[in-house]
């Protein structure tokens, strides 16, 4: 086990806990900076694919996981970050310009849509939330002459400078791309998770009533978490825009919002690392099934015959069995098997129980 | 000088009168204690003060200055902390963050620089972080700083939300039964740090509670409340040996055939 020895309060302020952490992420930098030659251009764009979700994931991870308030409308959000963009650019507004501005407006979108169902829990909330992701639908339909309907849109190349990215033509740009955003993002987050307001979050989702005993303003700050988090899942959506390369009212629909929690929720609730667990098991766990499937036929035998729908009901069965058997998530596994190695031999089974034996103040309300 | 006062002060849970024409003032530097048995409105008393109720009549003056027209999170910036009766702590986080919190109303941080941790916000992050460490030495939290709260005993946690209200920097603490569920020696220590808070931080503190060991001996005045109405103001000892207080406490002594 390793006892840091915190000579100032910046030990506690520091991105990183001590060196050797530290070492580990730069490792992981340096590999992720050198995927591109280390992978053919199929795995790099899933590898793409990863990073747009765990993006979208960070994002939601903000407000669901941090700040404690449910939502099943993301993929809305992603929606309006990806049309944003794109109708911009269509209008000749430069990318650098457009894509941080479609960031900003789909936070907006976030906060006006937040506002009117702040007051809301729970449950209910999830409702409210849903019903903004089968309304986008319909309102993508409608704005047609903007968005081009059920027919949808076709993102061009991106054009930073004159240096011209497509995610077909230049995959690796686009990678890098993505990778930069990724990387602003969670400088971003960490470094608001550190600050006043990452606190008054946690206070939010752990208890309303003494976080405004505290002096936080609660709509204020739940607001504020809805526009952060709709503003990074817009960002998301729209690299996702040009990942897909045409997008249609179909491409963000309901499934993709639930797909967005059930990540956040494998990967581990209120932690960053949750959000990329999660991104690793939804963006490569289809084709892991794809490539396995085939595998099997090879070996079996069975050529070129598949069973309809074994691809979704494998991947729904594992998405059960994290909900049943790890509500902790994917990096709450990962935390129980560090200690059990720092605190061997001494590590107890129940460590990790969650007990709520003392009562709450919340029938205050 | 008074600090805060409590004038005429009504509260109707509709037929249920919680409150009832409640008046009384803490004055600076004192130590105020509210009895009761239980229902008698006293948690009521600290929820109006904490502007989560809106009295039906009456006015809460703090410094001289209504306080009525500012919601909940604006009393802590005038100076006014409280805990809870019932743990109402950050449960998912550490001790540390959870005093952290209790800064919050000193944040003059925002979203952007927060975002971008400008040094400006270091700086004050480690100004913070030097009160909260003057908390955690006061009351002797040095073994639980970054323990998460969901792994604490409940006497620590009672400490904790203590401590987090302290954090505040607060002119006036509200304290909700302190020592409920302690045990003596937990009790003895919550004496001395409620006699200290009002010493040597020259914090006023206002609180609720039933362990009459901790009344007596940490304050200066006593008002007794049943079913929403003042029975008694006055030292610990007089508001005990008070008639309408037993009576509220124990009965008339008649017996029940008498009624």
């Amino acid at each position: 086990m390793r006892f840091v020895f915190k000579r100032s309060y910046d030990a506690d302020i520091k991105l990183f806990k001590h060196r050797p952490q530290a070492l580990w992420y730069l490792a992981l930098f340096i590999f992720v900076l050198a995927l591109p030659w280390l992978v053919d251009e199929f795995f790099l764009g899933e590898a793409t694919n990863v990073l747009i979700w765990a993006i979208a994931g960070m994002g939601l991870m903000l407000l669901v996981g941090h700040a404690g308030q449910a939502s099943l409308g993301h993929a809305a959000f992603m929606a309006v970050g990806c049309y944003t963009n794109i109708i911009m650019i269509e209008r000749g507004v430069p990318f650098l310009i457009s894509f941080p501005l479609s960031g900003i407006i789909a936070g907006f979108v976030g906060v006006l849509v937040a506002l009117p169902v702040l007051r809301l829990h729970g449950i209910y909330l999830a409702i409210a939330t849903l019903a903004v992701s089968v309304l986008s639908d319909d309102f993508i339909v409608i704005l047609e002459p903007w968005t081009g309907g059920v027919t949808g849109l076709v993102a061009p190349n991106i054009d930073i400078f004159g240096l011209e990215i497509d995610r077909y033509g230049t995959p690796v740009e686009f990678y890098f791309l993505t990778l930069l955003v990724t990387l602003a993002v969670l400088v971003g987050y960490r470094n608001l998770l550190r600050a006043p307001l990452g606190r008054a979050f946690t206070a939010l989702r752990d208890s309303e009533i003494s976080a405004q005993a505290m002096g936080v303003n609660i709509r204020r700050t739940k607001a504020i978490a809805f526009g952060i988090s709709c503003g990074v899942t817009g960002l998301a959506g729209g690299l996702l825009g040009y990942y897909a390369t045409a997008f249609n009212n179909e491409t963000f629909n309901l499934v993709l919002s639930i797909q967005l929690l059930l990540m956040i929720v494998i990967g581990g609730l209120g932690s960053i690392h949750g959000a990329f667990f999660g991104a690793i098991v939804i963006g490569f766990l289809p084709q892991f099934i794809a490539i396995t499937r085939d595998g099997i036929s090879g070996v079996l035998g069975l050529g070129s015959v598949t069973i309809p729908g074994i691809e979704s009901g494998v991947f729904a069965v594992i998405l059960i069995s994290f909900i049943l058997f790890e509500p902790l998530g994917i990096y709450g596994r990962w935390i129980k098997i560090r200690t059990y190695f720092e605190l061997f031999p001494f590590y107890r089974k129940n460590m990790f129980k969650r007990q709520k034996s003392f009562l709450k103040t919340e029938r205050m309300r | 000088m008074s600090l805060l006062t409590l004038e005429n002060v009504t509260l109707k849970f509709g037929g249920l009168v919680a409150v009832n024409n409640v008046s009384f003032h803490v004055g600076e530097g004192e130590v105020f204690s509210l009895v009761g048995p239980n229902g008698a409105g006293k948690s009521t008393v600290f929820n109006l003060i904490s502007r989560f109720y809106d009295p039906f009549e009456g006015d809460i003056r703090f410094q001289g200055d209504s306080i009525l027209k500012m919601r909940s999170d604006q009393v802590p910036s005038l100076g006014i902390a409280r805990t809870f009766q019932n743990i109402e702590l950050f449960e998912q986080s550490t001790v540390l963050q959870n005093l952290l919190v209790g800064r919050h109303r000193h944040r003059k941080s925002n979203l952007v620089s927060e975002i971008f941790f400008a040094p400006s916000v270091r700086d004050e992050e480690r100004r913070h972080r030097a009160v909260v460490e003057e908390v955690i030495d006061f009351l002797e939290l040095q073994a639980f700083r970054d323990k998460y709260i969901a792994g604490l005993p409940y006497g620590v946690r009672k400490v904790v939300e203590l401590a987090r209200a302290l954090a505040t920097e607060p002119k006036i603490l509200l304290l909700d039964e302190p020592a409920s569920g302690l045990s003596v020696e937990e009790t003895q220590d919550m004496i001395f740090w409620v006699e200290d808070i009002k010493k040597q931080m020259g914090i006023t503190v206002l609180m609720v509670e039933h362990d009459m060991s901790l009344v007596a001996a940490a304050s200066d005045r006593v008002l007794a409340l049943a079913d929403g109405k003042e029975l008694a103001i006055g030292t610990a000892a007089e508001v005990q040996s008070h008639p309408a207080v037993i009576e509220a406490y124990l009965g008339t002594g008649g017996r029940a055939s008498d009624e």
